[in-house]
């Protein structure tokens, strides 16, 4: 069965193509982008007028919390979030109870996955057994079971050296090593950055070098091993320096920034709600500096991926005092809007951008197929509304838990669609397209 | 009914209208103003055999304590006393905290036998913030983790403008732990609010981030902090902060920092010492000088009485709830 996506945007910087194109796809891959596409019995779908098609968005890194962890989110809700969100697969983190550090989590993560039947799942595997970082997880049979990753994310990697082991051994695979970079001894009990905001509100501070000690330390032992390092939800004006002179010394270093990065500052923690638990992640909301520094990132190309850190929570867990909050918010129905809304409409960088960040070079990075709509690829994409008015709102998301910094928020731009291999899986009824 | 003539008579401020009184940071000039000027009138009541006015008759007030205090837990509680209140007390080791329960639930309870006030010590800052946006009782701050301690400070400027009449223009040094002193951040915000020149004086592992935004001076150097000084607060240091590295023993501190007589010398001769308590003599303080001519350490307890029933009156309503009575 073919279906020809007629008249939209098409955005894709793979293939170099940013102009009106039909796009024609049979079954679940891409047959062909073109200009005025014959039909020849195709179903057709008109896209209207400002909408974008796109290589489907891939979120390199969620929290799908499943399996021990379903009261905050399951595969199932989690992937429903994700296409709601815009994006076409996800890759989920180890720290499960227990956590993804063999073939049977692995394979559990993705017949859950299979049976929801939304966003593609792409599980990350430990670094170390259990992530206690003393013995190295089975990594090849946690890459045959289908990791594409692997990360002991939650913390970093326990040692120089079980990290220098793991990106040797993991680049035999081909593997990259994604690391939450904290030097743990700085970062202590801290629950907010360290600054002026912090201090004023007396909780403890985390500062920005114990960030940017793990991202040199990552920087430093890619190099000596040469194998692929990626930073995880970097925060750090420090962390982003690290990189760049590693990018600039030929080191094969990735990073990844969220949406709450980019836009928000540890000036919330005051205001409009003191102490209010939705503020509170890991690495921290830094200050503004920080926060331009990643735009800045973003913008000059340093930055390669955007990704939520999506970490959902129950609400019984955030509705305490600040300090016994967990870390983390949910980001995946957020961060499209975001991306247009604090970068494309702000005048920083052009929807390609977007594109690369979100779509492109994840796909690159762990090594999976997507970011592209050349013949034959998958029929993963994601279709924007880049100038519809989004209003933000918690209690309708489809993730299970309702932990946004955003709620109430307006927003411009959105997703229309989002389609997994052929299949329209979301649809947003506010862009007026029925694909 | 008030009409626009009445109220250009009467002065600036005459109640609190906050429904909690979560930190010094909420209130302004005038308000702190009212609140000393009422605790004079409050400091009055105790002087009398009878020390009792009926201004909070028939409220009930729960002092839910999650932190071991002495002081401060009997201030409150004679304060609530002296105005007629229904007290209660709730210390951790006999509520259903030790349960598992949560600070919301436990509130949320309380909530539901109608309590008017309840006045909290926790030990995570933002607590007292966190009750207020989930129950109808007015919330009372009575120290929350390293955040505030606004009655601390209410009482510390209160028995400074005793002696000095006024805080605008005195140089007041505050010394000590000053990262995790609830009574600092308390302090430095009400007196710069009203025109003292504040200096901050510690070890630099133990002085906050960019607590110069605070609108205060920093040094490290005690002898150049307490030059001229009209006012030296000491703050606590805890024992345990040498685990974390930040002095190296409770002699060198001493050493660097303690308050002797002789180092006293260089404030002003009518220097007053102040500390929050409790004391630890001989560490951040000489005995000699705790015990000393210039200490106002009682007082600053004595006053701490006069102090709450001024702020429990007025977020109660103040003269406006009696007029209503």
């Amino acid at each position: 069965m073919k279906t020809l996506l007629k008249g939209g945007r098409v955005v894709d910087p793979a293939n170099g193509i940013d102009g009106v194109h039909d796009v024609l796809i049979d079954g679940d891959r891409i047959e062909r982008v073109g200009r005025n596409l014959p039909s020849n019995g195709a179903t057709i779908v008109e896209i209207p007028a400002g909408l974008v098609v796109c290589p489907g968005f891939i979120d390199m890194h969620v929290h799908l919390r499943e399996p021990g962890q379903e009261h905050k989110e399951t595969v199932a809700t989690g992937t429903a979030a994700a296409v709601a969100g815009g994006f076409t697969a996800v890759a989920c983190m180890p720290n499960t109870a227990p956590v993804n550090d063999n073939a049977n989590v692995t394979s559990l993560i993705l017949a859950k996955a299979a049976e929801a039947g939304l966003a593609r799942v792409y599980p990350i595997g430990a670094v170390s057994k259990g992530s206690h970082g003393e013995l190295l997880a089975d990594i090849a049979e946690l890459k045959q079971a289908g990791c594409v990753a692997i990360t002991d994310d939650g913390h970093p990697v326990k040692t120089a050296l079980l990290l220098r082991r793991a990106l040797e051994y993991a680049g035999m695979f081909g593997m990259p090593v994604i690391e939450h970079c904290e030097d743990p001894t700085l970062k202590g009990d801290g629950v907010a950055h360290e600054g002026f905001h912090a201090a004023s509100l007396g909780l403890r501070g985390i500062p920005g070098a114990a960030e940017a000690l793990g991202a040199e330390r990552g920087v430093l032992l890619s190099e000596l091993t040469g194998s692929a390092f990626h930073v995880a939800h970097m925060s750090a004006r420090a962390s982003l320096r690290a990189v760049r002179k590693g990018k600039e010394a030929g080191v094969r270093v990735t990073c990844e920034v969220a949406p709450h990065h980019f836009t928000l500052t540890d000036e919330a923690l005051g205001t409009p709600i003191p102490y209010d638990t939705n503020m509170k992640m890991n690495p921290p909301l830094r200050e503004a500096a920080d926060r331009d520094a990643m735009i800045g990132g973003i913008v000059d190309g340093t930055v390669d991926v955007i990704a939520t850190d999506h970490a959902p929570h129950h609400y019984d867990e955030k509705k305490v005092e600040f300090d016994r909050a967990p870390f983390g918010i949910v980001g995946l129905e957020t961060a499209v809007s975001l991306s247009l809304d604090r970068l494309v409409h702000a005048g920083l960088i052009r929807l390609s951008r977007v594109v690369e960040l979100l779509s492109v070079n994840p796909a690159r990075i762990l090594g999976v197929e997507g970011g592209s709509l050349a013949p034959g690829a998958r029929a993963d994409i994601t279709v924007l509304a880049p100038d519809l008015k989004v209003r933000v709102q918690a209690s309708t998301m489809q993730s299970r838990s309702k932990n946004t910094p955003f709620d109430g928020w307006e927003l411009r731009g959105g997703v229309a669609g989002t389609i997994v291999g052929g299949r329209a899986l979301f649809v947003n009824p506010e862009a007026r397209v029925s694909l | 009914m008030t009409t626009a003539s009445e109220i250009d008579k009467k002065p600036a401020v005459t109640a609190l209208r906050h429904k909690d009184l979560l930190g010094i940071a909420d209130l302004s000039p005038e308000e702190i103003g009212l609140v000393l000027d009422t605790a004079e009138a409050m400091k009055e009541v105790g002087t009398r055999p009878i020390k009792k006015v009926p201004a909070l008759r028939g409220r009930t007030v729960v002092n839910l304590f999650f932190e071991p205090s002495t002081r401060t837990r009997t201030s409150f509680e004679i304060a609530e006393k002296r105005l007629s209140a229904d007290t209660l007390n709730i210390a951790i080791g006999t509520s259903s905290v030790v349960k598992g329960e949560t600070l919301a639930d436990t509130a949320l309870n309380l909530e539901a036998m109608s309590p008017d006030m309840i006045v909290l010590r926790h030990s995570s800052s933002g607590a007292c913030h966190f009750l207020s946006r989930i129950c109808r009782s007015a919330i009372i701050n009575a120290g929350d983790g390293m955040h505030e301690h606004p009655t601390q400070a209410l009482l510390d400027a209160f028995t400074i403008r005793e002696r000095k009449k006024q805080l605008k223009g005195l140089k007041v040094t505050i010394i000590g732990d000053l990262l995790h002193s609830r009574v600092l951040r308390s302090n430095i915000q009400l007196l710069t609010k009203m025109g003292a020149e504040v200096w901050v004086c510690g070890p630099p592992t133990l002085i906050p981030t960019d607590i110069r935004r605070f609108g205060v001076q920093v040094s490290s150097k005690v002898d150049e902090a307490i030059v001229d000084a009209d006012v030296i607060m000491l703050l606590r240091i805890q024992l345990e902060r040498m685990e974390g590295a930040y002095f190296p023993s409770l002699r060198e501190y001493f050493r660097v920092f303690g308050m002797t007589e002789e180092r006293l010398r260089l404030a002003r001769p009518d220097v007053m010492i102040m500390h929050p308590g409790p004391m630890n003599r001989g560490v951040e303080i000489a005995s000699e000088v705790a015990d000393g001519p210039y200490s106002v350490i009682l007082d600053q307890v004595a006053n701490g009485v006069a102090v709450r029933m001024a702020v429990l009156y007025l977020l109660a309503g103040g003269a406006e709830h009696e007029d209503a009575a």
